[in-house]
């Protein structure tokens, strides 16, 4: 049976070839959802932690040792809230928009190279794929804002539609450099790339791509510096201020899910993924696990960008509207443009990644 | 017109390091400042001004003589006292009544209070349920002055000296 690995194929043998496929990618999609889920939950908590901290004050501690069972509470409060759908919404859209703001943010995980060679869908377009779910998600906002039939809501939805559309830009420009450095829109080839430690990850001859992607990163989850989509001291909570109990939690879970992709993603075509940044260093025999690839060394460096969201949060003002607006089309998508040309340059001329032969 | 000073600080966010920077520096070094409540308590002056009491002399006869200056003083017209000549034959309180609500803890009648005996102790966790259970009255004030009266008199020797 094509892409299974022996072990499910073995174990799963007493099942025709058509449901062995099915229940295994069934497993493996489910324990990866729960995984993706429960790192969601604790990120709320490490947020209120570091931020707290960032404040000189403690932050939640009381649920459980040191504030671990925070995220079950908050999420046992929300579950016996009441759904409160305007009588005056689309209901229809208004159920269905916060559906479409978490879906795509869990899909995109399917082409993740979570550890060397595992990845739960190997295909070979898969940069085009998350492009095109990342920018699926803005359906959600904008479709929760309209829905919802309420002023706020709707000037919410109006910026992010603006804001996502402008950063979109900037994001796929920056991913057009990763895919000249890399020749290839597979994440797994594109780590394959960065092979030979610290100094041959992206970053450092895409820096300027790197900044882009990341800030337009963090403008496209509507994470704070960039959070006029939902600025409460202006619209009140923008698009899902009409929203109560689980189908805010749901546009909740979608934030936090959409932080860890754009931070993984940010490991992979920056960063060098799930490759140990010692690699190719002569350690002795003992330490030799510290040059090899790792999952381990995928979770440190998402483990470090989330901490970055958090703490570009703890230190930034918000934005104006126009300055992001200027930000996104002034600024970022001229650099861009001008690094792509500049690393063609280095392809011409043979310099950086592009030295090989 | 910007300088190219200007420029470069713009162009390599130089500012925003710096900000990253000082919140960097709270999070890694410096402590948090919170104090958890109920566990922990920040310390307290013998002279912190809280729920009133009233004292007695050693050999358990009321201090208090019935001069009426705390009632004068009080800038909040919170206590109300009527007085009698008591079966010894001497000047005693029949009513002593300080309406919490009132109070602004400002301690003029312990200043007042010739003879020491309305003192505002250090007690500061204390609440009502009921309507009327603001108003502390003579026997309350006499219950609380006994039971903390090992209190009273130690934060009162601390402050002596000082007054």
């Amino acid at each position: 049976m094509s892409g299974l690995p022996d072990f499910a194929a073995s174990l799963l043998s007493f099942l025709p070839d058509w449901a062995q496929a099915i229940v295994w990618y069934g497993v493996v999609a489910l324990i990866l959802f729960i995984s993706v889920i429960l790192t969601m939950a604790f990120l709320t908590l490490a947020e209120r932690r570091v931020i707290g901290s960032i404040q000189a004050r403690i932050g939640p501690n009381r649920v459980g040792w040191n504030g671990i069972g925070q995220p079950f509470a908050d999420v046992l409060k929300l579950l016996v809230k009441e759904v409160i759908v305007p009588s005056s919404s689309s209901k229809f859209l208004f159920v269905l928009a916060p559906l479409l703001a978490l879906i795509p943010a869990l899909c995109t995980w399917a082409v993740m190279p979570l550890w060397p060679g595992f990845t739960v869908a190997d295909i070979n377009a898969g940069l085009l794929y998350i492009l095109a779910l990342t920018s699926a998600g803005v359906y959600g906002v904008i479709l929760a804002g309209w829905a919802a039939n309420s002023k706020y809501a709707f000037l919410g939805a109006m910026r992010a539609a603006a804001q996502m559309v402008a950063y979109e830009i900037a994001m796929g420009f920056a991913l057009v450099g990763v895919v000249m450095a890399a020749g290839s829109l597979n994440l797994g080839e594109i780590i394959d790339a960065q092979r030979g430690g610290f100094f041959s990850y992206f970053f450092w001859w895409l820096l300027p791509l790197f900044v882009v992607y990341f800030v337009s990163g963090v403008a496209e989850t509507n994470r704070a510096p960039f959070d006029v989509v939902e600025g409460e001291s202006e619209i009140v909570a923008g698009f899902h201020v009409e929203y109560s109990g689980m189908a805010f939690a749901v546009f909740f879970v979608a934030e936090y899910v959409n932080m860890i992709l754009i931070s993984a993603l940010t490991a992979v075509f920056f960063f060098g993924g799930w490759l140990s940044p010692f690699e190719g260093y002569p350690f002795p025999s003992w330490l030799a696990w510290l040059a090899a690839p790792h999952f381990i060394w995928f979770f440190l460096k998402i483990s470090f960008f989330l901490f970055c969201f958090l703490w570009f949060r703890a230190t930034f003002p918000r934005y104006r509207y126009d300055q992001i607006m200027r930000l996104g089309w002034k600024v970022f998508i001229p650099v861009t443009l001008v690094w792509i040309f500049v690393e063609g340059l280095f392809w011409i001329y043979k310099i950086g990644p592009w030295a090989v032969a | 017109m910007k300088t190219p000073a200007s420029f470069f600080k713009t162009f390599f966010l130089t500012e925003l390091f710096v900000g990253l920077w000082v919140t960097l520096r709270q999070f890694v070094f410096r402590p948090n400042v919170t104090i958890q409540y109920p566990e922990e308590k920040t310390p307290q002056s013998p002279r912190y001004r809280g729920l009133h009491a009233q004292r007695r002399y050693a050999n358990g006869q009321e201090r208090c003589i019935a001069c009426k200056l705390c009632e004068a003083v009080c800038p909040a017209l919170a206590i109300t006292i009527e007085s009698d000549v008591a079966a010894d034959g001497t000047r005693r309180t029949t009513r002593y009544d300080i309406d919490l609500f009132k109070c602004i803890y400002c301690g003029f009648c312990e200043e007042a209070c010739p003879v020491d005996a309305i003192v505002e102790t250090r007690i500061h966790e204390y609440h009502m349920e009921n309507r009327g259970e603001n108003i502390m009255t003579k026997d309350k004030l006499l219950a609380i002055g006994d039971r903390y009266e090992a209190m009273i008199a130690a934060d009162k020797a601390a402050d002596a000296r000082y007054k």
